[in-house]
């Protein structure tokens, strides 16, 4: 792969919560319009890593964390990096759907505002509704953008916080496990999205879901507990997602996708 | 050896059946005990107020300028106690607002663990400073400095009053306000800080809107204990009932009213006494209403995140 294509690259990253090492020498790489998965078992550092990619871990006290993390090939640990800065170029949709308890219009354009938008009222309208179709929710909710987001259900909850994120223009969108908290249908049309949305974006998706990361993924990340005790995640295994799903190299990584791990 | 489930039930049931009653019939006595002495003061007071009103027509008692029911020229207009009264909350709530939320904001979004653990108890404590001590404060030290400011300030004023009472119940705004922003689901914060919002932002335009409902049963809640706050302005606020929104002036609150009338010789029965009654049937309506206003929004706002 040509490294013009990488976009966001971890070098021996490690993180500790206290003194507890929670992800230890993650060495992988997330290419330009693609989607990549980080699969694994619960409680082995996905979440921590996709995490570390908008420095959100260091929202929690005692998260700190050593290597690097090139995002275009400039360290977003440097001390000269502005977190809120990496956070608007990196986004974030979370498991659960989290609007904020304001109107559909003031879910997406208070990103916005805060991101210095000073335009005119229709030019406003404009980037809420190109928001809103980008997400696949414009026809489900273009007559009531002053109803509060938290009257939606679920699946357009989580439409909602993808339309919130890509209104800001990201480069990369993080999802850590978008669908889980949604059912089959809505499931689907989450993922219709993420395949729409790297044609301009970056995606990089947390799931727990294995056929959710063959469906959906061009690469895969296969993260798995290692070192004493088996205490510290690490990524075992990365490639492109029909090689990992068909001829895993790692057999950990063949034991998990069959099933006879976790 | 074995037990058999069937002689363990009839054992430990009836024992604990019995007990079950006596717990209940001794609960219920407490809380009769509580409703019931409520139920005595609410017919307490209706019975002297009709008394009262026998006397002196509703609508004088509201709508008369004047408040002397201890002079010889008798006339029994509340609305100068009501202005007091009003006078003084608000200008405590004045205080008290501000600074309690910056004190919420700052404990629920930027203190550390460790010193909001120090911290909260440290303003709980000033809850349960005596009254009378944060009267004496007013009057001493409040009023002093309020008459350097400004030369024209009465000895008994409403501001001072004021400012002390902001001061008595600036724990309370902040606490409940507390409670509310850090009932805010951390996933709202994490949703507006990956959106590239800064702290302040996060603080200010997201979990305070948020918390608004929980932040605004803690203002309806002050309010109230500042309209039913009694010794402060008993002390430094005076005995003028007097219609004046000049908070340098001494006026003369509904609590600080039926203070001054139960020190006095004034005797039992007599239309003085009566008033005292009006007046704080009034105050028990006006806290009451707040008090049931408060009780809805707090369950809107449960509601909400539960």
């Amino acid at each position: 792969m040509d490294n013009n294509h990488v976009v966001l690259e971890t070098k021996n990253l490690n993180v500790f919560y206290g003194n507890f090492l929670a992800i230890k020498d993650v060495n992988f790489q997330v290419f330009r319009n693609q989607i990549t998965a980080i699969i694994g078992p619960s409680g082995c550092g996905k979440s921590t890593l996709l995490r570390s990619f908008n420095r959100m871990n260091e929202l929690v006290p005692s998260a700190r964390s050593e290597g690097k993390i090139l995002f275009n090939g400039e360290d977003i640990y440097d001390p000269t990096i502005d977190p809120v800065e990496v956070r608007r170029k990196i986004g974030m949709v979370f498991q659960k759907p989290n609007p904020f308890p304001k109107s559909i219009y003031e879910n997406i354009a208070w990103g916005l505002k805060i991101n210095g938008f000073r335009g005119s009222k229709s030019e406003m309208d404009d980037l809420v509704e190109q928001a809103l179709r980008g997400a696949a929710l414009w026809d489900e909710v273009k007559d009531k953008l002053d109803q509060s987001g938290l009257s939606l259900s679920g699946g357009q909850q989580q439409r909602l916080c993808i339309a919130r994120a890509i209104a800001i223009k990201p480069e990369v969108i993080l999802m850590d496990e978008p669908a889980s908290a949604l059912d089959p249908i809505a499931t689907l049309k989450i993922e219709d999205l993420m395949r729409e949305l790297k044609e301009n974006y970056t995606i990089v998706i947390v799931t727990h879901n294995m056929q959710e990361a063959a469906r959906v993924s061009d690469y895969t990340a296969m993260m798995m507990l290692t070192g004493e005790g088996e205490r510290s995640g690490t990524v075992i295994e990365f490639d492109r997602t029909n090689i990992i799903f068909t001829r895993p190299k790692d057999k950990r990584t063949e034991d998990y996708i069959t099933g006879r791990f976790g | 050896m074995t037990t058999t489930i069937q002689s363990l039930k009839s054992q430990n049931h009836l024992k604990r059946d019995r007990e079950k009653k006596i717990v209940r019939a001794l609960t219920f006595v407490f809380a009769l005990l509580s409703v019931g002495t409520t139920a005595g003061i609410i017919y307490e007071l209706l019975n002297e107020t009709i008394l009262f009103f026998r006397e002196v027509s509703i609508i004088e008692f509201f709508t008369d300028t004047r408040w002397t029911p201890l002079f010889a020229s008798k006339r029994f207009g509340v609305l100068p106690l009501v202005n007091g009264t009003l006078l003084v909350a608000a200008g405590a709530m004045l205080v008290a607002v501000p600074l309690g939320l910056l004190a919420a904001i700052f404990l629920s979004e930027y203190a550390s663990e460790r010193l909001r653990r120090i911290l909260k108890p440290i303003l709980e404590i000033l809850a349960g400073i005596p009254t009378v001590v944060y009267g004496y404060f007013a009057l001493l030290f409040i009023t002093p400095i309020l008459r350097d400011l400004f030369p024209e300030t009465q000895i008994f004023n409403a501001a001072s009053a004021s400012i002390a009472m902001g001061f008595m119940i600036l724990p309370l705004m902040a606490s409940v306000s507390e409670d509310a922003l850090s009932a805010v689901p951390r996933s709202l914060r994490e949703a507006a800080y990956a959106m590239g919002a800064t702290k302040f932002e996060t603080a200010t335009q997201v979990v305070l809107p948020a918390a608004l409902s929980g932040v605004a049963a803690a203002f309806i809640l002050a309010v109230s204990r500042a309209i039913g706050e009694t010794m402060i302005v008993a002390i430094a606020a005076g005995q003028q009932p007097k219609l004046t929104l000049n908070p340098l002036q001494s006026v003369e609150t509904m609590t600080a009213y039926i203070v001054q009338v139960s020190l006095g010789d004034t005797p039992h029965q007599s239309i003085a006494y009566k008033t005292i009654f009006a007046v704080g049937m009034l105050l028990f309506v006006m806290t009451l209403v707040m008090n049931i206003i408060s009780y809805f929004v707090t369950k809107r706002f449960r509601e909400k995140y539960e």
